[in-house]
């Protein structure tokens, strides 16, 4: 890392500081002892120097290569008879306060120009984007090389060169963290509240990006360090002063004769720039998502697989049963949350089952447990969820994947967001075709054509070779429909799979889906939240509020006589039911 | 004062583009010629599907937007293109209510802090300025000790309510409200519209709601205008044009958004088809 | 795409000109006090100006630049302040050990960061930890500092693998690749450990995306998944940090030279820098330049293919 700064500086950073940060922070043990070596470092560069027992210059020619330990030279003389423990100690003062100034310089230049290449954007983005990229094309020690043949041996300066060298990791961080919050809608209210722009930047815009620039810091302090480090290390610091990366290279040099010299200001180096670095990483990590940096467990937790379920299998005549489904997840080590709730579900062949709730009902979770997609957190705690004559919960992935495409096919409810943009609309279908149904390259164009004419796409030909993104949304999800039923499934499950979309297209893409589950008598589970699509495509529904089913029945029934009183109130706030708004009339103008 | 007097806002042969990303491309054009008044007292209905430039029609009301021809005269004044300054002071004449209530209310901020930012802005503090908080909390439904939380805490009913709040805070004469219920569940979507309408029957202000969906306008415009394409392809009061639409986009707009009850839906599928079918012959 | 590439291509030469625009100012702004380092403190001043004259050094900064531009575009570069030869003709010596080392590293790199990133994100649990514990150590132990540890391992304690000096491919291929296992070594693992992190951190965003859950829902087994589908759409930000670690390498490398002795450019400019020979810091800048300039197209080319948005 002697050259680059950039190399870590861009993962995604967590924008606001979460209450109880610094508690959970100070029970890491990383963190203390971090802490304490930045101390020990930062009070040693203020009183090292009157702390050393000698002048860092001081020469005793009897102590020339001296062991460490063995003498008043506590750690032992330097190869012209220096006291390497004084020396060291005053040196911190000249490492720390390099890196202090490249950190400084860089925060000061880089964010106040991507402050401004964010918020105001056109020339101010251009020019900083420009500039930063022009920096990054330029390898830093070069740059200090050059900068040392013209301005000669000193620390300041080439601190201060380090500084513009590393200004452009604020540059981008601040420029992204601000476009994305210039784009809130947060910021549009402020304006609309008649907020000056200086204003909302210190407002709203600093909050955010506060916590971020001041991680970043600990790395750039890191950075910085060894930079220096590295100079002096090659022969290009300035020679009066002891640094850390100085001594390196006089002990470097006389590795042969005094093997141990090397070890104190190496050590002195590696603890700080490793302080810094995992310093950073804890904040960075205990603001962001408390469980992003385990990813434990990779499989969906099933804690009774159910063995009974193959026996009874044959009781009911129903497709899919679904009995006594309960999915949670985890709080912390005793608590969890309870989303799903012995559910118990049933649907035919050839028929359409609505699952209406609010969000937080429990019915995409009902949804995802049947798929076995459920992320790998999950607590399937009880129930057993059978299709044809398979129990489904507790089989291997391998045995889930043989099922799904082939016997349960799944529709997403966002389209865009659900094809893989890296690949073609063709080979999206390529993969499931052939491993599911054994067909050659050739059939399985053929097929992919055949269904893409099928849910009404113009031009296949045309759009099998698109990529996403050159799809509409409408389109996307029509595709993602031909691709779900392309190895001929015998229960389709679609999430919602019309909310992202406009009404005229909802309404199509609902008769397609009407279509294809009547000519295949495919089962369709559909979840929604929207009454009007239930009534439109689905022949039974259930209710689902707080993870349980409060009422189940034939859609016409539910509709039109519900007994449930969640179903009631549900039925009651569709706004088709709500009386049209009179006309103004004109002794409502009271004010005017 | 009668109906027919000046419009409190009225935009003229409205024009806006969006310049492209890449160089020498031509702008593109998400409004043409656009042109509506609002009258005061009344709620105006906007609705179109996405890519209609009704979010671009609020927006540069709201001067979030540069327009790129016509003008926007509010009371008499053309706002068309004004200065910061002159802005900032329109913030207690026109306000707004956004469609998400989670990205529209800062998260890092007390409720207490996101409903006093207009006042501070507008020279407003102190004690004065806390009582107005309470006052503005009340009216829209919400609890007093809601000041002192963070928007997190609140459901997204709660949250638009403290939006509608925020936007009341300087008793503005015209809110503009862009999707006020497309965020929120079935049974909240109610609630939030109803207290809408009971707000303006108490202030008399007026109202333009943004939406996608009819039956939002339905229940509290008293007049529409449905957009298409970046045009106004039809406007009257909401009864006429639900009742007795002229254009076909509006038929079909109307055919298409499903109904509860599963008979009446058959015959508007029904409907819609021959609909199409007529359309493909035409 | 053509314009896209002839766009890419006229920007790298804006910028190849910027640079040395740039450096050359810098380091010829002051004529008299190059010819004074060249001869030494004690000098007299007639001297020095008369060594100025020679060298063209009093001529105003942007004659001698167009001058030095012009050269360059006969492929002349002027000649070393030192021993005089043509500036070229160093370079041409020089470059290829330079190039061998950090193409090498960039291959080691390359492979390593992909198998440990996406092994740390498949894996998860305490193959992950690890991994990523070795990622922080290594990011942060400076090149040279792991550089001394391989050598006083390797040569001084077990004595086998040289400790410094270069032996060229032509005259024993494996002692060649011998010379290099340590100066490789030293500048990788810290690469290997950023960008494997990378690699894991992309991986992982990738493997949150909706889509994957939709290909999973079509049978699409999690080891294919991985393999196909995240590491291609991973590979667009890999392929962009690549392409700073390899500026990243270029200055390692110049440290890295410098302590096991390889005949490189870097070497070759700290021992410039501090004789002032200032026509090979002006080349070896150069150099530099145009090789970032090309590796930048050629990752760019290449997040084309990852990513088909990007191509327009």
């Amino acid at each position: 890392m002697s050259g680059e700064p950039a190399a870590l500086g861009t993962p995604e950073l967590p924008t606001f500081i979460r209450q109880g940060t610094f508690r959970r922070l100070a029970k890491m043990p990383t963190v203390w002892i971090a802490t304490v070596i930045l101390f020990t470092a930062l009070f040693f560069s203020f009183f090292g120097a009157l702390l050393a027992p000698f002048d860092p210059n001081f020469t005793d020619l009897n102590m020339v290569n001296m062991a460490p330990f063995a003498s008043d030279f506590l750690l032992g003389g330097d190869r012209a008879g220096r006291d390497i423990f004084s020396r060291l100690l005053v040196a911190t003062s000249n490492t720390i306060g390099g890196a202090a100034i490249a950190v400084s310089i860089s925060v000061a230049i880089g964010a106040s120009i991507g402050l401004m290449a964010g918020y105001y954007g056109r020339v101010f983005d251009a020019l900083g984007a420009w500039l930063s990229n022009l920096i990054q094309a330029l390898p830093g020690i070069i740059v200090l090389i050059a900068v040392y043949v013209v301005a000669g041996p000193s620390t300041v300066t080439s601190m201060i060169v380090v500084g513009i060298l590393i200004a452009p990791v604020y540059f981008r961080l601040m420029r992204n963290v601000v476009i994305s919050v210039r784009n809130e809608l947060y910021v549009d209210a402020a304006r609309v509240s008649g907020l000056s722009d200086i204003r909302i930047m210190s407002r709203h815009i600093f909050v955010v990006v506060r916590a971020p620039i001041i991680i970043e810091m600990a790395y750039i302090a890191g950075i910085a360090l060894v930079i220096q480090a590295t100079l002096e290390f090659i022969g290009l610091g300035s020679p009066e002063n002891p640094t850390w990366g100085g001594m390196l290279q006089d002990s470097f040099n006389a590795l042969y004769i005094s093997p141990f010299a090397i070890l104190w200001p190496a050590l002195s180096i590696i603890l700080t720039v490793l302080a810094f670095v995992f310093l950073s990483n804890a904040v960075r990590d205990t603001l962001g998502d408390p469980r992003s940096s385990g990813g434990k467990a990779r499989k969906a937790i099933v804690s009774t697989p159910d063995s009974r379920a193959t026996a009874d299998a044959g009781s009911t005549h129903a497709f899919l049963t679904v009995r006594d489904l309960s999915v949670a997840y985890p709080l912390s080590k005793n608590e969890s949350r309870t989303v799903v709730n012995k559910v118990n579900l049933e649907v035919n062949r050839g028929e359409v089952l609505g699952l209406v709730g609010e969000s937080g009902s429990g019915k995409t979770q009902t949804a995802f447990a049947i798929l076995g997609l459920l992320p790998p957190e999950a607590i399937v705690d009880s129930g057993r969820i059978v299709l044809g004559s398979t129990p489904l919960l507790g089989l291997t992935e391998k045995k889930l994947n043989a099922l799904r495409g082939s016997e349960i096919a799944y529709v997403p409810q966002e389209p865009m967001s659900n094809l893989d943009p890296a690949f073609t609309v063709g080979q999206q279908f390529g993969y499931a075709m052939r491993k599911k149904l054994g067909l050659s390259k050739a059939q399985s164009r053929e097929r992919a054509l055949s269904l893409l004419a099928r849910v009404n796409i113009n031009d296949p030909e045309r759009v099998y070779d698109y990529y996403p993104h050159q799809l509409s949304g409408g389109m996307a999800q029509r595709v993602l429909i031909a691709i779900a039923v392309s190895c001929d499934p015998e229960l389709l499950i679609a999430d919602e799979p019309t909310t992202a979309l406009d009404v005229t297209v909802q309404a199509e893409v609902l008769d397609l889906l009407r279509g294809l589950q009547q000519e295949r008598s495919m089962a369709l589970i559909l979840v929604t939240h929207n009454f009007g699509v239930v009534a439109d495509i689905c022949d039974r529904v259930a209710v689902m509020k707080d993870g349980e089913i409060v009422e189940t029945g034939d859609t016409r029934k539910i509709v039109k006589h519900p007994e449930h009183p969640y179903t009631q109130l549900l039925l009651s706030s569709v706004l088709d039911n709500v009386p049209m708004r009179a006309p103004l009339e004109p002794q409502a103008e009271v004010r005017a | 004062m009668s109906r027919e007097a000046t419009p409190l806002l009225q935009v003229k042969d409205l024009a806006v583009e969006y310049r492209s990303s890449g160089w020498r491309r031509p702008a593109n054009r998400v409004l043409h010629n656009v042109s509506l008044d609002i009258h005061e007292g009344e709620t105006l209905g906007l609705v179109g599907e996405s890519g209609s430039g009704k979010t671009t029609l609020g927006r540069s009301i709201l001067g979030l937007v540069p327009v790129a021809s016509g003008q926007i005269i509010y009371d008499g004044r053309d706002i068309t293109r004004a200065r910061r300054r002159a802005r900032r002071a329109l913030a207690r004449e026109i306000q707004v209510v956004f469609q998400d209530p989670y990205s529209s209310l800062n998260p890092s901020l007390l409720v207490s802090d996101i409903l006093s930012e207009p006042l501070r802005a507008a020279g407003i503090g102190g004690a004065e300025s806390r009582r107005r908080v309470r006052e503005l909390l009340d009216r829209v439904g919400m609890p007093a000790d809601a000041s002192e939380r963070y928007p997190v805490e609140f459901s997204g009913g709660q949250r638009q309510r403290i939006a509608i709040a925020r936007a009341l805070a300087l008793e503005p004469r015209l809110i503009i409200c862009d999707e006020p219920v497309s965020a929120l569940d079935l049974s909240t979507q109610a609630r939030v519209l109803d207290l809408l309408i009971d707000i303006q029957e108490r202030t008399g202000v007026t109202l333009l709601v943004i939406s996608h969906d009819l039956s939002v306008i339905r229940a509290v415009c008293h007049r529409v205008a449905v957009m298409f394409k970046g045009e106004i392809v039809e406007q009257g009061s909401t009864s006429s044009v639900i009742n007795h639409p002229t254009q076909m986009y509006t038929k079909k707009l109307l055919l298409a958004a499903p109904v509860t009850d599963p008979d009446e839906q058959r015959e508007r599928r029904e409907a819609r088809r021959l609909l199409a079918e007529t359309e493909a012959v035409a | 795409m053509l314009v896209f590439l002839t766009r890419r291509i006229v920007a790298g030469l804006v910028l190849i000109v910027v640079v040395s625009a740039v450096t050359f100012s810098l380091v010829y702004s002051d004529g008299e006090r190059i010819a004074r380092l060249i001869l030494g403190p004690n000098a007299d001043q007639a001297a020095v100006v008369q060594r100025a004259q020679e060298l063209g050094l009093n001529e105003p900064l942007l004659v001698q630049f167009f001058v030095w531009f012009g050269n360059l575009l006969h492929g002349d570069l002027g000649r070393s302040f030192s021993n005089h030869r043509p500036v070229i003709e160093t370079l041409v010596n020089r470059v290829p050990v330079t190039l061998a080392l950090v193409g090498l590293t960039l291959l080691v790199t390359l492979i390593f960061a992909v198998i440990i990133g996406l092994l740390s994100a498949y894996k998860g649990g305490w193959v992950d930890s690890g991994l990523r514990t070795f990622g922080v150590f290594g990011f942060a132990t400076p090149h040279f500092l792991l550089a001394i540890g391989l050598v006083v391992l390797f040569a001084i304690t077990l004595g086998i693998l040289p400790a410094t000096g270069y032996i060229p491919p032509a005259k024993s291929p494996s002692g060649w690749i011998q010379s290099l296992i340590l100066p490789v070594t030293a500048l990788a693992i810290g690469t290997i450990a950023s960008a494997s992190q990378q690699v894991r951190g992309a991986v992982l965003d990738v493997m949150k995306q909706d889509y994957i859950r939709t290909l999973r829902s079509r049978g699409v087994p999690l080891r294919a998944i991985y393999l196909r589908h995240a590491l291609k759409n991973a590979s667009a930000p890999g392929l962009t940090t690549l392409g700073l670690q390899f500026v990243a390498l270029l200055g390692g490398a110049v440290v890295i030279e410098q302590i096991f002795a390889l005949p490189g450019i870097g070497s070759l400019v700290i021992v410039s820098a501090l004789k002032s020979d200032i026509p090979i810091i002006m080349g070896t800048v150069l150099f530099l330049v145009v090789v970032v300039v090309i590796v930048n197209i050629v990752v760019d080319l290449a997040i084309a293919w990852a990513n088909p948005k990007s191509r327009v």
